[in-house]
């Protein structure tokens, strides 16, 4: 069963005034088949959890550990986490000029497998992927994101999903700036993935919009780079009515 | 119209005075005297390691030559002039000290001529071969096109020489012509070249060079017009490997009106003391009104100990511009970028070699000869895998 496994992490970030803590301690564990939500404000460090996870240089683990059924991933490079069975729909998709949809697709899978895939069925099922989120097939040859519009951006991103299928899945604000067709798209996409076995998700978001379509196991308020309260659903409409006033001066 | 403001302000600052000449440019002359040996302290001269020129700019006669295989298809000739002849069918004269050594001492030229209204689909393709670092070669070169001919010229370069060539390509009226110089030189080779193109009425013309090779390699791509209407596209493409020179200086002269440049030129370097040279002149005339001229250079550097020199230069005498805009950049690989495809899996060395194969993708895609696209996309590849794995700093490779 895949596990990812976050113990009191610790994340500083490098800034002109000297090192900046952002991560003051989280832990979090992430079972195979569950789906664990995490709401807070503007600021609190949610986007930072999931990068410090993924691995992006800026970020520098101060404490703690993260681990993926058992495997320590803080000391692997960023694609060989990518290759452990990591993914992260980021809040901000990067452009790349020059790179088409397909070559980058091709190429990653080829990354996480190990072996290219059939040529033959790896078409289709880009093709597929791609419509399933409502993305035309002249996406294939267009660059990577380059011109995208905001949806298109995290559609692309949840078809990645689909297409890799990785083990345990970071999403960070995929639903932002999505309408309400895109979003049941993507809800769709993020649901077809949880039901295949064994799959975790970590599901970023400021709003509870998304958990209509995407109901979570777990709910937690993240607050000042912590785990400020941990529930079940029920914990998302109290924020939906009462916002994070209860969380944010319980810190001060 | 849409002028930069660095435009304009050369606008406000040139219309008053009546100049003629470039000063970056200095009128066209077979007059030896006129080119001195430069002491490196010239403004043309001043990024140009002269001592690796061996020797290239002393002036002393030779008859070594390079060896030119081909195929001259239908339509097309390929003779052996005088310097004689060369100059009386409108060949253009020599604007530095090489091209005119180049004249002097080639005992002769080469014409490519394409009578008017041919149409040829494959490239004309001159295989130029240097035996060796030994050999002093003097090239000279004309490829003449008639009215409303229609052809593609590739210039390979391979081998090795101290080779100073002067090549001018006369483009007929309503002509659509298509040079691509390839520079793939071994290791030691030095090469100073010289293209000039004469556009013709309403003529079309691409020329695009392309440097991987040699130890030294600097060359003009110039374009003036015979005629209003006619329009240039220069490109550009050039990895600079530890060690090398890599100098392209390109000159628009816009002498006739509603004329167009595009300039792109797009490099990348790795390797201790691996350095290019991009120098942009354009010159927009006073009797150039309507014209419109856009030049980029671009420059992705790999590792440290590499340095690029970027230098774009507007001269304005008229106000009457449609467009006139430059850009340059040079820049490292993007953390963002990398960390996105390795955040797919991709390892540390394709997602770079995916970066840079998009980088030159769009560049490649414009030279327009599909025959060479696949293979200057290979050789990016190659030139990549060479050694940037040695260049990796230690945060990204983390
Ligand atoms: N490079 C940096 N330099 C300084 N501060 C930084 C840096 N990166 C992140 N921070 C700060 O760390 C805090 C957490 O940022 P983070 O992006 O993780 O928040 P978030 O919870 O994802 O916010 P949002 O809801 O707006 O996406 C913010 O206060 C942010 O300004
Ligand atoms: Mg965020």
């Amino acid at each position: 069963m895949s596990t990812l496994e976050i113990k009191d992490l610790q994340v500083s970030v490098t800034t002109d005034d000297g090192p900046k803590e952002i991560l003051k301690g989280v832990t979090l564990t992430i079972g195979g088949g569950e789906t664990h939500a995490i709401m807070g404000p503007n600021g609190s460090g949610k986007s930072t959890l999931a990068y410090s996870i993924a691995g992006h240089p800026r970020y520098e683990i101060t404490g703690g550990s993260v681990t993926l059924d058992g495997e320590d991933i803080l000391g692997m490079s960023v694609d060989e986490r990518a290759r452990a069975g990591l993914f992260l729909a980021m809040q901000y998709p990067v452009e790349v000029p020059g790179v088409s949809v397909a070559n980058f697709l091709r190429t990653a899978k080829t990354a996480i497998d190990g072996e290219a895939p059939k040529l033959r069925t790896w078409v289709k099922d880009v093709n597929a992927g791609l419509a399933a989120m409502n993305l035309d097939p002249t996406f294939s040859q267009r660059s990577v994101n380059e011109g995208f519009s905001g949806g298109e951006k995290k559609r692309h991103e949840i078809a990645q999903l689909e297409l890799l299928d990785p083990k345990v899945a970071i999403l960070d604000e995929t639903d932002s700036g999505l309408d309400i067709d895109a979003l049941k798209v993507v809800s769709e996409g993020v649901n077809r993935f949880r039901g295949r076995e064994d799959k975790g998700l970590l599901l970023i978001t400021h709003y509870t919009r998304i958990l209509n379509y995407i109901t979570p196991d777990f709910v937690h308020v993240f607050v000042d780079g912590k785990v400020a309260e941990s529930g079940g659903p029920a914990l998302a409409e109290e924020l939906e009515a009462n916002g994070y006033d209860r969380f944010v001066n319980a810190t001060v | 119209m849409t002028v930069t403001d660095a435009a304009r302000e050369s606008v406000e600052a040139v219309l008053e005075q009546d100049r003629v000449d470039s000063h970056l440019n200095p009128p066209a002359t077979y007059d030896l005297e006129a080119w001195p040996v430069p002491t490196g302290r010239e403004e043309t001269w001043r990024f140009t390691p002269l001592k690796r020129l061996r020797g290239l700019l002393d002036g002393e006669a030779s008859d070594a030559r390079l060896t030119v295989d081909t195929t001259v298809p239908e339509g097309v000739t390929l003779t052996e002039i005088t310097g004689e002849q060369a100059r009386e069918l409108g060949e253009l004269p020599p604007n530095e000290r090489p091209a005119a050594l180049a004249a002097a001492l080639a005992g002769g030229a080469l014409l490519l001529d394409v009578p008017a209204d041919t149409q040829v689909e494959e490239p004309v393709v001159l295989r130029l071969h240097g035996e060796s670092l030994d050999d002093l070669v003097y090239g000279r070169l004309l490829v003449r096109v008639g009215r409303h001919a229609k052809v593609t010229v590739v210039l390979s370069h391979t081998g090795s020489a101290r080779y100073s060539a002067i090549t001018s390509v006369l483009v007929g009226d309503g002509a659509d012509v298509n040079v691509l110089s390839l520079q793939d030189w071994d290791d030691d080779a030095v090469h100073l070249g010289r293209d000039s193109i004469l556009v013709g009425r309403d003529a079309s013309v691409k020329h695009t060079s392309v440097s991987f090779g040699g130890d030294l390699v600097r060359t003009h791509a110039n374009v003036e017009y015979a005629g209003p209407g006619g329009e240039a596209e220069l490109l550009g493409l050039y990895f600079a490997d530890a060690g090398q020179h890599l100098e392209h200086r390109l000159f628009a002269d816009h002498n006739q009106p509603r004329t167009k440049s595009n300039v792109v030129y797009k490099g990348a370097l790795q390797g201790e003391k691996a350095h290019t040279v991009w120098i942009g002149n354009v010159l927009i005339r006073k009797v150039a009104e309507g014209i419109e001229t856009y030049e980029e250079n671009r420059n992705l550097v790999l590792t440290d100990g590499c340095r690029a020199d970027s230098v774009p230069n507007l001269e304005i005498e008229t106000g009457e511009i449609e467009g006139a805009g430059h850009a340059s950049a040079t820049a490292r690989f993007d953390d963002e970028q990398l960390f996105y495809l390795r955040s797919r899996g991709v390892s540390d060395e394709d997602a770079k070699r995916l970066v840079l194969h998009g980088y030159f993708h769009d560049l490649i895609r414009k030279v327009g000869i599909p025959a060479f696209e696949e293979q200057l996309a290979a050789t990016v590849e190659a030139e990549l895998a060479k050694n940037v794995v040695e260049g990796l700093d230690p945060v990204s490779a983390r």
